[in-house]
């Protein structure tokens, strides 16, 4: 009995304990009473600690909160580290000699442009080959394995179609992109809605990012990178609707 | 996709920061670097890994950085004698005196007494979210507590803690 130790007593208050010292730690206290009340203290104290927020448990959270969850500043912030970088290109421009108006001029240029990327092509994809009825796709998905090998191939990695619940697949094609060739993948529900997944290597990136959402007209894209991919997924539908199929794509592209 | 899961948990991460740094404003600033913080740092998440534990290291790790460049480092000695009490007007647990009390522990020991009281993690895990020994969390668990609990009633409350191990 005497080799309980304080550690047994703090895990007795926490629900912790290993069943088997129970009885020691019980008989210990039965014999402490000065124990038993500090022990208790200690309960009351974790109940008054859960007690004391609980309120902010309740609350919605702030927007910044929500965004800086969903990664939408962390990707102005990249935006801003690009716009550093440029910078010190600039910097490095003076220091050579250059002019200071034309380097500035030439390194903002792209990296402005550059910011809305994938998720403008896509849209501006998604609004081109939508409305389409009798070409909507290059190779329609009764073709689904020589689709995907020969997109596969021309954007030299292994590209999937995912699944969509209640968005069977139409077919898929390939379009001249920024930087080499992008596959789009598109799907139509019952009701003739249509929705487009966009594909494009994303060389040396390698890291994943968020989820973030951009709006062209009424177009919601979705777009992430995943490995060497990034993926931009087009419709006309709610941001919360978009973004369950979204997380579809994420999901069986990462099983 | 994470980010859900990221947004599901701004409730608990924000009554977390709350009981941690005090005051509504700096607990929801605290929040907000932290997930700021986790998303540029998100490759370095251990997939099938527990995401809200790596939150908590996250807001760690932010905090005590905060800490360093404000130049408010703790300067506690964990084997200090405890003086200097300042105790409650009267001995009822009030919520008022509870969050004053808090304030008073240092920041060791209130984040050990919070991921454990009130995350109710484990103390293997709380060790892990720290990057501390499980003894350093027993230690500082059970010196919060009985800190916590003369601040609340007074020195005549105190007792000889007996030993971790």
């Amino acid at each position: 009995m005497d080799d309980v130790t304080e550690t047994d007593l703090q895990a007795y208050v926490d629900g912790q304990l290993p069943e088997a010292r129970r009885a020691d730690v019980e008989a210990y206290l039965a014999a402490r009473p000065e124990e038993t009340s500090r022990l208790a203290a200690y309960r009351t104290q974790r109940d008054a600690l859960r007690e004391l927020h609980a309120d902010v448990l309740a609350e919605p959270p702030p927007a910044r909160l929500v965004h800086a969850a969903e990664g939408i500043r962390g990707a102005m912030r990249a935006r801003l580290a690009r716009w550093g970088l440029a910078a010190g290109w600039i910097v490095l421009g003076l220091a050579v000699g250059a002019t200071a108006g034309w380097q500035l001029h030439a390194w903002n240029s792209p990296v402005a442009r550059a910011a809305p990327g994938i998720a403008r092509q896509a849209a501006v994809a998604h609004a081109t080959y939508t409305p389409e009825v009798r070409h909507p796709v290059e190779v329609g998905a009764d073709q689904e394995a020589h689709l995907v090998a020969w997109l596969s191939k021309r954007l030299g990695g292994s590209v999937r179609a995912p699944r969509l619940a209640g968005f069977p697949l139409v077919g898929g094609r390939l379009l001249p992109g920024e930087s080499g060739p992008v596959a789009q993948f598109m799907y139509q529900n019952e009701s003739g809605r249509r929705l487009t997944l966009y594909v494009r290597n994303e060389p040396g990136s390698g890291a994943e990012t968020a989820f973030r959402y951009a709006r062209e007209g009424k177009i919601g894209v979705f777009y992430w990178i995943d490995r060497s991919f990034g993926y931009a997924l087009s419709g006309e539908l709610e941001r919360e609707e978009l973004y369950a199929v979204a997380s579809q794509v994420y999901r069986q592209l990462n099983p | 996709m994470h980010a859900a899961e990221f947004v599901a948990l701004i409730p608990r991460l924000r009554r977390y920061a709350r009981a941690l740094v005090g005051d509504r404003a700096s607990a929801d600033d605290l929040v907000q670097d932290t997930l700021e913080r986790a998303w540029a740092r998100f490759h370095l998440w251990q997939r099938g890994t527990d995401l809200r534990a790596w939150l908590f290291t996250v807001m760690h790790n932010v905090n005590a950085n905060r800490a360093r460049a404000l130049r408010v480092h703790s300067e506690f000695d964990e084997d200090a004698p405890e003086a200097q009490f300042r105790p409650a007007e009267n001995g009822l647990l009030e919520l008022r005196d509870l969050e004053r009390a808090l304030a008073d522990l240092p920041v060791e020991q209130r984040e050990v007494l919070l991921l454990v009281a009130l995350e109710d993690m484990s103390y293997t895990e709380a060790a892990a979210t720290l990057g501390i020994p499980i003894g350093t969390v027993m230690s500082r668990l059970s010196r919060g507590r009985e800190r916590l609990r003369v601040l609340m009633h007074g020195p005549q409350a105190a007792v000889r803690l007996k030993r971790v191990k």
